[in-house]
């Protein structure tokens, strides 16, 4: 029985894992080798729509406040109005604005008209040729006009990867993102404000509602079955609670704390579950990877950094700044360290939550794109059947695991917050120990 | 660069490797000796493994940032 249901997983897998053989199949001949380190950097990435299947995705507000003619605010409603197009690229943009991958981009050069403009992509078949024919027809125009020969010279070279898009036959360069470091470290910085709900946010939001639904009704049972065994949900959660509560709150605060604490680790442990959970989903309604993107868990550690400096007594403070108990050299050398530890726990709260969700949805992605390397890119029918039956296995000991990292990841942001908090209320021990 | 880099996240993981599996072997000897303490064993053998696996983890990231 319990093989027979294991087989039917491994066969619904198979399918839903086949059909990317099958898009592998249809882009046959093209000559790149397939980069599944890209690929999966870019499907575990946020983005302004939802991706279906195919080519169908759900646009979701992409809510964009920029100066426009130098004065006043306005925003784009919808990704939708950039009429999305194959592999998420829109084929329209709006006001310097594209959509590419999915993503909000602005286009870097105040050349690029305004409004609505029906723009090309590079790489992709047809309009890279259509984008190189009206390349060739400008260049003759080129010589009576003083066009800038910049422009023109970047459409010779348009790598897959090349952040340009492309007007008329110009290729125009697209502003890179905003990431997480704010240009310190290399990376980008956007010159507007993003309010938008994208599908981290989409999936934060239906993760907070999914679980105000089950606690609500939950909290109700308790109410209207006072004394009784619990029942039903009510039964499913109360182990987890009680989990927490007594295994992680009350032995790392300590009883006479710990009550107040238990609302921010219940909603940290609940939420992240949540999180972890949907994004184990590889459609629809999950696949956002919240738990994974950095600036969800950094915004996650933040509380438990505030919440442990805030609660933390003259005793916490005592240890960091002024070590008592060690000679007067060594604390010169102590206190630094102490306040840079401060900082350092809940940077690596964070990055260990985001990188394990990260490195588990990476190697799963990478494990279906061996169907794009083993069938070449879709010269190899043969290679992209054995990928299909290779991935689907890999898989599904990959998602397994996932199921238990997933569980685990949150049992250890509530446990290291937990204790963290503890350090920082925890009564002095010395004058406990000479009572005794 | 790049493979420098690469070769370093190998190393880190060599580092984070035997720390988890020094503790995974000595909590799975101490609940060998002591069965009824298989809890408090198995959280700070968890926690243990969060803070090593933490190092580890930095030095992944760091040569994602080094490029």
């Amino acid at each position: 029985m319990r093989t027979k249901s294991i087989f039917r997983v491994l066969f619904l897998l198979a399918i839903l894992i086949s059909s990317f053989s099958h898009r592998a199949l249809a882009s046959g001949g093209n000559d790149e080798p397939f980069n599944s380190g890209e690929a999966a950097l870019h499907h575990i990435a946020d983005a302004h729509t939802f991706h279906l299947f195919g080519d169908i995705y759900i646009p979701l507000p992409a809510m964009i406040f920029y100066d426009r003619n130098g004065g006043g605010v306005t925003f784009l409603p919808s990704s939708a109005s950039f009429d999305i197009g194959h592999h998420g690229n829109g084929n329209l943009a709006i006001d310097r604005y594209v959509l590419k991958h999915g993503v909000v981009q602005r286009i870097k050069d105040t050349n690029f008209p305004m409004g609505e403009v029906k723009i090309n992509w590079p790489g992709g078949h047809d309009s890279h040729d259509h984008a190189s024919d009206d390349h060739a027809g400008h260049d003759h125009a080129g010589h009576n006009h003083d066009t800038p020969k910049k422009q023109t010279a970047d459409v010779d070279s348009p790598g897959h990867d090349s952040d340009q898009v492309f007007y008329n036959g110009k290729g125009f360069d697209l502003e890179h993102r905003t990431t997480w470091d704010g240009e310190l470290a290399g990376g980008g910085k956007t010159s507007y404000m993003d309010f938008s709900i994208t599908k981290n946010v989409f999936t934060m939001l239906m993760v907070a509602l999914i679980l105000g639904l089950i606690f609500i009704r939950v909290a109700k049972a308790y109410k209207q079955r006072d004394g009784q065994a619990p029942k039903g949900l009510q039964g499913f959660i109360e182990p987890w609670f009680l989990f927490i509560q007594d295994e992680v709150a009350r032995p790392m605060i300590g009883e006479k704390h710990y009550r107040r604490f238990m609302p921010y680790l219940m909603a940290a442990f609940f939420f992240i579950l949540g999180l972890n959970l949907l994004g184990q989903i590889p459609f629809f309604p999950g696949s956002g990877n919240a738990s994974g993107a950095i600036s969800i868990t950094i915004a996650l550690a933040a509380f438990t950094f505030i919440i442990t400096t805030i609660n933390g007594n003259r005793h916490y403070w005592e240890h960091i700044l002024w070590m008592p108990g060690i000679p007067a050299w060594v604390k010169i050398i102590i206190t630094p360290v102490e306040i840079m530890g401060m900082f350092l726990k809940p940077i690596v709260l964070f990055i260990r939550l985001f990188a394990n969700i990260s490195a588990g949805h990476i190697v799963i992605v990478a494990f279906v794109g061996l169907i794009f390397v083993l069938g070449e890119s879709g010269k190899n029918a043969l290679g992209a059947g054995m990928g299909v039956i290779a991935a689907t296995l890999l898989t599904t000991f990959m998602m397994a695991l996932e199921l238990l990292v997933a569980v685990l990841q949150a049992y250890i942001f509530t446990i290291l917050s937990a204790s963290y908090i503890g350090a920082a209320v925890e009564e002095h021990h010395h004058e406990g120990e000479e009572a005794h | 660069m790049t493979n420098l880099a690469a070769i370093g996240a190998g190393i880190a993981v060599i580092g984070a490797g035997l720390g988890i599996g020094n503790i995974g072997g000595k909590a799975m000897e101490s609940i060998a000796r002591q069965p009824e303490a298989v809890g408090d064993i198995r959280a700070s053998m968890l926690i243990m493994a969060a803070l090593i696996e933490g190092a580890a983890i930095i030095a992944i990231i760091l040569s994602f940032f080094i490029r």
